[in-house]
């Protein structure tokens, strides 16, 4: 059934399906790319009204799409007053920014691109208004870091903004980092990671010991992102962004996102002591701070960014005091802050643009250049100054008379005192802005004549400045909003009324003072700027380039500590580490009682374990020479296989002896082409140092084998032995897990194989391109070879046993689903028996018989064993069923034949391939070592000699 | 018997690490192929150690499984024992093309910075890299 709510999850996918647009519609001109991206805003904006006269009503839409509900994890919306304020907010600015950037951009500026991340900015920026979960609500607030950062750095040949990209995402980041941890403490003291529950437990939250690890965190991720005192000197290093961004992200969204939270968070957070100590102080601070460096500021885009901080300030300090009132003034202030700042930005970039420069100090007197601009800069900063009949003052007005009923530590005068002074410096840079860019006399120093810009320009900003006026005027339209997001904010039923005039009262002398103050200031300001030059202040980039490139140093110190460069430092850490960490959890647990009983020991065990463990020491006496340590190696080999016999895993057995064969076969061959001796290169105490820290490792090993095996306890393997003949057809339990019951396992395990053998393939391929090709090609002989190089017993007894070796293979590959044996063996035992052809009868001579690629056994293993599995979809049941009957052909008895047995033979032909293909990739570096080939298969032939001798005798 | 193959695996484990530590590459591959038996009886050892108990099954008698060892660390080590080549042969092959690259098998990188200290002996990689010499059988003999 199609409900309304179902419309919140197309509306918060909207823009991250028109992202995609943009970058192919360049291409039909820019205009076309420009509305492109438009609709799906304009579409998004459609279906959000539709649902605002619900929302207005006190609806709440809900909608969730379930993932994992057992983990809480869903991706629900949720629609309320906040929400809808904030939504329509992001998407009509966003409408009016997509057509100022249209007329923004030059020609030379990829703006397929730029729209894209706009959209994708957008996109995050409604999914965390709408978000229900805060795990989805932090990802949406971490894609705003990155589209963010995509826009910022937007004009990429600037270092300076990449640098203020980079900066706003390393702060932005490292907020977003705290706040999930904030998050993440806070699902679980409410058990839910649904907004709507965490809202309801505010009182559960408060009084929970996590509260304040929960709220520090939860705030940092807030007060980064809205650029909050100590972290507000990332957004005026972010104006080096277009100005069309910084008029979105800085004015309207992105900023707001961490007063939104705040907003959103109220009802569960809000209303503490420590709360109000935290967040009203640094709004306060902030305010303030902000206001005065943006007197002090000459370019426009620094002066409005640090107003901003100073305005967000304000807001938080709002949010601070956590009272219905406080909360009202701050939606009033969202509101009308976007308006006038929005407007603000833009008029920035229309001076910058047309003037081409933003220097306050080179500007002046453009009110007569571009009448137009000016009256909508001059609009919008009256705004910003808090002049009554514009908006900002209604809002300014709400804030000083909540200030000054504020009491901090027992001070009733010292909030209203300071946010009087941030007023008014707020003043000062707000007519500075007015009288030194558009009054005083024209100049005829400009870099570019200024005029009046194309409609396209400054239709987004007039259209703002009519808001600013209309609310300004007639407040009481702006009231049900207000009303409506505010309710949402506190949680409870609000009525208030707004007024322009309240008659003579705190609030209005506090904001007398302010103009009064502002304007003496504008007026000493050339004398106070002389002051602010020469006063030392703390640089915020510097500090930041320090602090960064201390982290960096310091991480760099103990990566080299760690991992300097050599892997065998590198493996002793990994290994030091991995023993502590196992005894830390060895002391940390409790070890249960030893429940079986030993088994036996017949008298034949302790001569292998002893041939083994001797050949173990012997390998690590003598691994320098490597031939010795191969024989010894070979030992061990063996010895694992026999006790794999003994001890009931035949299949393991056969596995384990074919894997030796092969793995000698490869090391021989390789050794032919390394150093036969390893170096003495490190120090006895080195050397001591390792042995020890190899003996710990061994001993724990040892001793975590001997605990598993004298304990009993539950597995699922009764299961396997019971269905293996009655469900999987045979009665070779291993086989049957291999081929059948874990047969997506294997599926995999050859695929991995497969592949190994290809990679060793073309790093043969590329290893004789290079240098290392030539290398070998002019590579000395030392030794002296044997001058019978194909003896014909060998060849003969090869030869002989091909047939032999091949019947034995395809016999093991029979029997195996019943009896030991199966795929894995009988392909190991195939490449033996080729193997030794290659030994003893040639490279070329075995070649020259090769029919098939081993690429292209691989490939069909792989296919044939896909092709079993998906056949079962074709009888209706899952990949990889299997299915087995019994047939009788005359001259044999009662023969069984499974759909296991195909998947077997896939496993069969993977394994040749990918054996052969390693050994094959190693002969062929001989021949490039300039190896002779030989054409026959026996290079010595004695029958020639037998011939030769005769001839001799004849003559 | 259980003791003997804990103390077998720990000798492997031993045995293993102390070769990985090494600084030549056939060193760690050695290692890695007794760490790689080591890894496989230990998994196979947590079936538990059964004599004459082979997960083959005869009478297909149900309910009573008492007889046969636990099949499943012998599937799951079975292929681990066909993918732990697979991985041997890739190392081999690496090793190999850096040997033939840098002209020595050396495994850590060159340069007295990033050496630890206490390794000063370490040999001039650059004598090697210049005259490589393979000992295999000359072009062609004394004839």
């Amino acid at each position: 059934m199609f409900s309304d709510s179902s419309l919140l999850p197309i509306i918060a996918i909207l823009p991250f399906l028109g992202a995609l647009v943009p970058g192919v519609m360049i291409r039909a001109g820019r205009t076309a790319c420009a509305s492109f991206t438009a609709i799906p805003t304009v579409l998004a904006l459609v279906m959000l009204g539709t649902l605002a006269p619900g929302v207005m009503d006190g609806t709440v839409y809900r909608a969730e799409i379930v993932w994992l509900p057992q983990l809480g994890l869903s991706a629900s919306f949720f629609l309320d007053g906040l929400g809808l304020l904030f939504a329509g907010m992001i998407l009509g600015v966003g409408l009016l920014i997509t057509l100022y950037a249209r007329y923004y951009l030059s020609g030379e500026d990829p703006m397929g691109q730029f729209y894209t991340y706009l959209l994708l900015f957008q996109g995050a920026m409604l999914g965390i208004v709408l978000s229900d979960n805060i795990l989805l609500l932090l990802i949406f607030w971490e894609l705003t870091s990155l589209s963010s950062f995509l826009l910022i750095g937007y004009w990429k040949h600037l270092p300076e903004g990449r640098q203020g990209a980079r900066m706003a995402l390393t702060v932005t980041g490292a907020g977003g980092l705290a706040m999930i941890g904030g998050m993440l403490i806070l699902g679980n003291v409410v058990g839910s990671y649904n907004l709507t529950d965490i809202l309801a437990a505010g009182d559960q939250i408060r009084a929970s010991d996590w509260y304040a690890p929960a709220l520090i965190l939860i705030l940092l991720g807030a007060f980064t992102k809205s650029a909050q005192f100590p972290f507000h000197f990332w957004l005026p290093h972010a104006m080096a962004a277009p100005t069309p961004v910084s008029a979105y992200l800085h004015s309207a969204t992105m900023v707001k996102a961490g007063v939104f939270l705040m907003a959103r968070m109220w009802p569960a957070l809000a209303g503490t002591d420590m709360w109000f100590y935290i967040v009203a102080t640094v709004g306060l601070v902030t305010m303030v701070l902000g206001a005065v460096i943006a007197l002090f500021k000459d370019d426009l885009k620094a002066l409005l960014a640090f107003s901003t901080v100073s305005h967000l300030g304000l807001l938080t300090m709002l949010l601070g005091f956590g009272t219905p009132e406080a909360a009202i003034a701050a939606v009033f202030h969202i509101i009308n802050h976007l308006t006038f700042k929005a407007a603000l930005f833009m008029t920035a970039g229309i001076v910058d643009h047309e003037a081409h420069t933003r220097d306050i100090k080179r500007l002046g007197g453009l009110a007569r250049l571009m009448p137009i601009t000016a009256t909508i800069g001059t609009v919008a900063a009256l705004s910003m100054a808090g002049i009554p009949l514009f908006n900002g003052f209604l809002s300014k007005e709400l804030m000083l008379h909540e200030a000054a009923h504020v009491t901090w530590y027992q001070n009733p005068w010292i909030v209203g005192a300071l946010a009087t002074l941030g007023s008014l410096f707020s003043v000062a840079y707000s007519l500075r802005f007015i009288f030194h860019v558009f009054g005083g006399p024209v100049r005829d120093d400009y870099p570019a004549k200024p005029h009046d810009p194309p409609f396209g320009l400054w239709a987004a900003p007039a259209f703002l400045c009519v808001f600013v006026v209309l609310i300004g005027v007639a407040p009481f339209l702006a009231q049900p909003v207000v009303r409506m997001a505010a309710e949402a904010v506190t949680g409870e039923e609000l009525s208030f009324y707004f007024k322009i005039w309240h008659g003579v009262n705190t609030a209005l002398l506090m904001s007398i003072a302010a103009i009064v103050g502002g304007v003496i200031l504008l007026g000493l300001h050339r004398y106070l700027d002389r002051l602010w030059i020469a006063a030392p202040r703390p640089e915020a980039k510097t500090i930041f380039d320090g602090l960064i490139a201390g982290v960096v140093g310091w991480m760099r110190g103990i990566t080299g500590w760690l991992h300097h460069g050599a892997i065998s430092r590198y493996l002793a850490v990994f290994v030091v580490a991995t023993l502590v960490v196992g005894v830390a959890a060895f002391l940390g647990g409790e070890m249960g009682q030893q429940t079986r009983a030993l088994t036996p020991i017949p008298p034949v065990a302790p001569l292998g374990w002893l041939l083994l463990v001797v050949a173990t020491v012997l390998v690590v006496v003598h691994h320098r020479s490597r031939f010795r340590a191969l024989v010894l190696i070979g030992v061990i080999g063996l010895m694992i296989s026999l006790g794999f016999v003994f001890l009931s895993a035949p299949d393991l057995a056969l596995t384990q002896i074919s894997v030796e064969t092969v793995t000698i076969l490869l090391l021989l061959l390789a050794l032919h082409f390394l150093p036969k001796e390893t170096p003495v290169e490190s120090s006895g105490g080195r050397r001591f140092g390792d042995a020890a820290i190899a003996i710990a490792a061994g001993v724990a090993v040892a001793g975590l084998a001997y605990a598993f095996m004298t304990r009993d306890f539950n597995s699922i393997s009764d299961f396997h032995l019971a269905n293996s003949k009655s469900g999987g057809g045979g009665t070779n339990v291993v086989n049957v897990i291999l081929v059948d019951f874990r047969g997506y396992d294997t599926y995999g395990e050859i695929i991995v194989l497969g592949i190994a053998g290809l990679a060793i393939f073309a790093l043969m391929e590329s290893l004789l391109a290079g240098p290392a090709g030539r290398r070998l090609r002019n590579a000395d002989y030392t030794l002296d070879r044997s001058k019978d190089r194909h003896p014909l017993m060998m060849v003969v007894a090869t030869r002989v046993m091909l047939p032999i070796a091949m019947m034995v293979g395809i016999f093991i590959f029979l029997r195996g689903h019943n009896q030991p044996g199966g795929g894995f063996v009988a392909g190991l035992v195939f490449s033996i028996a080729l193997l030794m052809q290659y030994m003893a009868s040639g490279f070329a001579w075995t070649t020259r018989r090769q029919r098939l690629e081993y690429h292209a056994l691989i490939g069909f293993g792989v296919v044939i064993a896909g092709l079993t599995g998906v056949g079962s979809w074709f009888a209706g049941r899952p990949f990889l069923t299997s299915s087995f009957g019994y047939f009788e052909f005359p001259p044999i008895e009662e023969f069984e034949l499974a759909t296991a047995m195909l998947f077997d033979l896939g496993v069969f032909l993977c394994v040749l391939g990918a054996v052969m293909l390693m050994l094959f990739g190693l002969s062929r570096l001989a021949r490039h070592a300039g190896e002779t080939v030989n054409k026959e298969p026996m290079e010595y032939d004695p029958s020639n000699a037998v011939a030769a001798a005769t001839t001799r005798e004849r003559r | 018997m259980e003791i003997l193959v804990a103390t077998a695996v720990g000798a492997l484990t031993a045995g293993g690490v102390y070769l990985i530590l090494r600084l030549r590459a056939f060193a760690v591959i050695l290692g890695m192929a007794m760490l790689s038996y080591a890894v496989n009886v230990f998994l196979f050892s947590t079936g538990r150690l059964a004599i004459n108990a082979a997960p083959i099954l005869t009478g297909y008698e149900a309910g009573d499984y008492s007889g046969y060892t636990d099949p499943l660390p012998q599937a799951l080590v079975l292929t681990a024992i066909v993918i732990s080549f697979g991985m041997t042969a890739v190392l081999v092959m690496f090793s190999l093309g850096a040997y033939l690259e840098a002209g020595d098998d050396r495994i850590d990188m060159d340069g007295p910075d990033t050496l630890p200290d206490g390794e000063a002996e370490v040999t001039d990689g650059a004598e090697d890299a210049a005259h490589l010499t393979i000992e295999i059988e000359p072009k062609e003999s004394g004839a």
